[in-house]
């Protein structure tokens, strides 16, 4: 989890963020409790509502389940949800920018996939 | 309680600090009022509060006029930057009042905030300092636990670590039970995530009401070359525009999606920012 918030972007955005990547990375596994919207608020000094909001979203996307009384918990499918999420959206978010940034600097489609392809 | 508050005004000799306001808050939420020097701010509270009567127009708290309401005025907690209190008593006196006059008053809460202000109970206010003054009104606000608590900046003189003990509590007392708490500050950097939903006042009118999150999504500084920008800004509304060195930044209500797929480059708009673009080249110091 980030320390500070960024201002310029849904707060509510960001907790959901978060929450997916840690998932993704495996600091919160399969069927482990996430932290509640108070706890998500007093750590970030964030209003609640904003926080349950990023946090109910992962419910409807069955990535977090509600057990009454105890908390939210992580689903069986999450990572694999996640992942395919994510996939879908790699292209908007990595490849068009890297190719208006290639585009700007004359980056032939060739050195490009040269540099893909390239082992640091 | 649901405040209503329609086609307000209030006109002092021939200037009008409000005109002709109309909104309503609906819900307990955290509302951060917010304008600059001028704007209408603490007129509104004011009359919120029952303090002061509108000229034009009215405030309804569920369906009535708070001025000279004391069923309503309990429900109610308004403190200023300053003078909340009279300058003989004593800090424990000032509780003490309060206590009365609040039916859901929480005298752990007040306890456990003075100590942590380092308020001494036996102090006069004329002896206080101005950071002091306001710890006690903080305390003060937080502890009335009043249905609507208002906050009209609070904390002239307090340093940042005892701000941050403030927003602290005020949230925790919020997640405790949800009330209706209307902040007016100049610090807005500070405490817009703790907003759920924000008012901006410009010259005695309404300008923006939204959630805080909604205005985090819809309001964008697009900047590039200039003709790709203003093609870009064909029919859209525009808050600010600047230019340096060939390129073109435009504050505007859209969205990030849009302007990236136009070959922009796009960031949020802090909330303080908006504020900013919105109120400004216009009358106010």
């Amino acid at each position: 989890m980030k320390n500070s918030l960024d201002e310029n972007k849904p707060i509510f955005l960001q907790i959901k963020e978060q929450l997916e990547d840690s998932i993704i990375d495996g600091s919160i596994k399969t069927g482990e409790r996430v932290p509640s919207t108070n706890e998500f608020a007093a750590y970030y000094k964030i209003n609640p509502a904003t926080a349950a909001k990023g946090i109910n979203e992962l419910v409807a996307e069955d990535i977090l389940f509600k057990r009454r009384g105890v908390g939210m918990f992580v689903t069986e499918d999450a990572k694999e949800i996640l992942i395919e999420k994510r996939k879908k959206i790699f292209y908007e978010n990595y490849m068009l920018p890297l190719k208006i940034e290639a585009k700007k600097l004359h980056i032939e489609v060739s050195e490009l996939m040269e540099m893909v392809k390239r082992e640091d | 309680m649901k405040i209503e508050v329609k086609n307000l005004s209030k006109k002092y000799a021939h200037n009008f600090a409000l005109n002709n306001v109309s909104f309503s808050l609906d819900e307990p939420k955290i509302y951060g009022l917010l304008g600059r020097n001028g704007a209408g701010k603490t007129t509104f509270m004011d009359i919120l509060s029952g303090q002061i009567l509108a000229s034009e127009g009215e405030i309804l708290i569920n369906g009535k006029n708070p001025f000279d309401n004391q069923q309503l005025t309990e429900s109610i907690c308004l403190i200023k930057e300053g003078h909340n209190f009279k300058k003989d008593l004593k800090v424990k006196n000032v509780l003490k009042i309060y206590s009365y006059f609040y039916p859901n008053w929480d005298q752990k809460r007040a306890e456990t905030l003075i100590k942590a202000y380092n308020l001494n109970p036996n102090s006069k206010i004329k002896t206080l300092s101005k950071g002091m003054e306001s710890a006690l009104g903080i305390t003060v606000g937080l502890a009335s636990k009043a249905p609507i608590t208002i906050f009209d900046e609070p904390y002239i003189g307090l340093d940042a670590p005892s701000r941050k003990k403030f927003y602290e509590i005020m949230l925790e007392e919020y997640q405790e039970e949800k009330r209706t708490i209307i902040f007016s500050t100049h610090l807005i950097d500070e405490v817009s995530l703790l907003f759920e939903e924000v008012l901006i006042l410009r010259e005695g009118s309404l300008v923006l009401q939204e959630e805080s999150d909604v205005l985090r999504e819809n309001t964008i500084a697009v900047s590039g070359q200039e003709d790709e920008v203003e093609e870009f800004l064909k029919g859209k509304e525009v808050i600010q525009k600047k230019q340096f060195a060939g390129t073109v930044t435009a504050y505007l209500y859209g969205t990030k999606e849009e302007a990236k797929m136009h070959g922009l480059h796009v960031e949020g708009v802090p909330i303080q920012e908006l504020m900013i673009y919105l109120t400004e080249g216009k009358k106010g110091a």
